[in-house]
């Protein structure tokens, strides 16, 4: 095989593509996460010490598996205060190596699904689901996963060694949820896959190379839930989401790292075969019929900016209605006042006033330096210059890094200008 | 990170040859594969050159070649888009793929924003990163 650097590199793609069907496939077989996870790890190992002398084999899949139930029937075999319950594992184990049968694909996928919902299980906290996410699916090192969210490596190892032993503890069954419980746990999924992707998105100009990797990752979890679960109308919202957001990241960023609002970039950078993809996603919810979710109705704001060829061509009516629909299914203020920027869009600044007045009370928007921004725009347009600048200044004491503080002082500064004589 | 991975032509996809029925199952059955793991972008299969062109450019003057192009072992018949971690990631993939003795697999890297960072002078860069990191430091007090 090749140098030591370079076979490590290659055990290490084959891992990130073997890793998760893996470990699914050994949590069926052992019932348990954790032992399954270990138990892969095993296989890894083994791997490492191996392949550089032989090579990878024709099938890495089939040759991680069976080291891996080599190990548990191992393990199970020196265990000796283990019941007999378990030393039959160890046989039908052992029956199914001998026999090496072949995997249904189907199985494979369903485990995969399983794997997905353990992973994500609402018992976990949120910063525990989207580590063992990373680390099961991923198949991320958790080395990597800890450069990603900025978290000293043991601290994230700790991390993932509390999510697996308080699945373990919970004795969370491994199944896909049917029935009343499938909305809640599927929506517990999509928020990981989404907050993993924001993170990536939220990575600025000289950041690990690993940060902003994460939306990649997002993205390909993402693609992999749509094929299991297809007939999930909102899988398919966020994949679409995620696609055309993923598609501006060539143009968000300027040439000092600075970032650029969505009306202000050059939409030459946009990627129109992310976006084509994200429209591809978006028409499978709607095949599937029944009321956009929210995940659906945010892609399709988004889509409405990806198929204006300018800003000027944006059909902002249609946005808002977007927005009406979302704030009746998820109210929030962040919300309301994007539905204020677009209904300024589509019928004047006094409309759009008009909303972002409403929220003047809201305990949540108190220190989110884009309410007054947003007024004091707005009450520039309609030559309310005093107000404006009030708000401005308002707005740049909120800002949260220097360059938007700069950005509102000069804007500021412009309604005094702009009422001299 | 993206690739592009590249199919060559031969004679027989050239004279327009379909491959046999088992080749196109075992080429669907490994899109399925790539699809499913969420690294196909894109894949596509181009037409024979015969039914291409090619531009010649020369100064202000353009020329217009039309196919067929001798030259098969240069020509493209299809690519795909993966999009995956790391080249190594790429390799394994197309590893993978059901081609038959003697075809070679191109595989190059697609240019992203970072790439294009030339704007920038070192200085710029270093001052860029001090800047993230307090940002993402400030973010964590």
């Amino acid at each position: 095989m090749e140098a030591p650097g370079a076979a490590h590199r290659t055990i290490e793609a084959v891992w990130r593509i073997e890793a998760a069907r893996l470990i699914a496939g050994l949590t069926r077989i052992v019932r348990d996460v954790s032992l399954a996870e270990d138990l892969a790890q095993d296989a890894l190992v083994a791997a490492l010490e191996q392949w550089p002398e032989s090579g990878v084999p024709d099938n890495p899949g089939a040759w991680l598996m069976g080291t891996a139930k080599h190990r548990a029937i191992d393990l199970i075999r020196r265990n000796v205060r283990l019941q007999e319950k378990q030393e039959q594992l160890a046989r039908e184990l052992e029956a199914q190596t001998a026999d090496q049968p072949a995997v249904e694909p189907d199985e494979v996928g369903d485990d995969l699904l399983r794997l997905i919902f353990t992973a994500c299980h609402p018992v976990l906290s949120t910063e525990g689901r989207v580590a063992l996410t990373l680390r099961l699916l991923g198949g991320l090192t958790t080395e990597e996963i800890a450069r990603s969210f900025l978290v000293p490596v043991p601290t994230m190892y700790q991390r993932i060694v509390r999510a697996k032993k308080t699945l373990s503890a919970a004795r969370v069954p491994f199944e896909v949820p049917a029935g009343p419980d499938l909305a809640g746990r599927l929506s517990s999924v999509l928020e990981v896959v989404y907050l993993i992707f924001n993170e990536g998105y939220a990575a600025t100009a000289g950041d690990d190379w690993v940060r902003p990797e994460l939306c990649g990752e997002a993205l390909r979890l993402g693609r992999i839930l749509a094929e299991l679960a297809p007939n999930e109308p909102e899988v398919h919202g966020l994949v679409a989401l995620m696609e055309i957001q993923a598609s501006r990241s060539r143009a968000r960023i300027g040439p000092r790292g600075e970032p650029i609002l969505l009306l202000e970039q050059d939409r030459s950078r946009w990627d129109q075969l992310l976006i084509h993809r994200g429209l591809v996603a978006l028409e499978r919810t709607r095949q599937l019929g029944g009321s956009l979710g929210p995940y659906a109705l945010q892609a399709e704001i988004a889509a409405c900016h990806a198929r204006a060829r300018a800003p000027e061509e944006t059909d902002w009516e249609r946005i808002v209605a977007l927005y009406d629909a979302l704030a009746q299914l998820s109210p929030s203020p962040v919300i309301e006042l994007n539905r204020a920027v677009a209904a300024a869009m589509a019928f004047g600044p006094a409309a759009g006033l008009e909303l972002a007045d409403r929220l003047s009370g809201e305990p949540l928007l108190e220190r989110y330096h884009l309410l007054p921004s947003v007024r004091g725009d707005l009450l520039f347009k309609l030559g309310r210059l005093d107000e404006a600048r009030s708000e401005f200044l308002r707005a740049a004491g909120l800002a949260q890094n220097a360059r938007e503080r700069v950005l509102l002082l000069k804007r500021a500064a412009a309604c005094e200008q702009s009422s001299s004589p | 990170m993206r690739f592009m991975v590249m199919v060559p032509a031969s004679e027989e996809s050239e004279a327009g040859v379909l491959p046999s029925t088992e080749l196109i199952a075992a080429m669907g059955k490994y899109n399925e594969e790539l699809v499913k793991a969420g690294v196909m972008l894109a894949g596509e299969g181009l037409h024979p050159t015969s039914k291409g062109a090619r531009v010649r450019f020369s100064g202000h003057e353009r020329t217009v070649i039309d196919g067929p192009f001798t030259e098969s072992k240069e020509l493209i018949a299809g690519f795909w888009l993966f999009q995956v971690r790391s080249k190594e990631e790429a390799i394994e993939w197309v590893k993978r793929a059901p081609f038959g003795d003697g075809v070679e697999i191109e595989i190059r890297q697609v240019f992203e924003m970072e790439d294009f960072g030339d704007n920038m002078t070192p200085e710029l860069r270093e001052q860029e990163r001090r800047i993230g990191a307090q940002i993402q430091q400030n973010k964590r007090s």
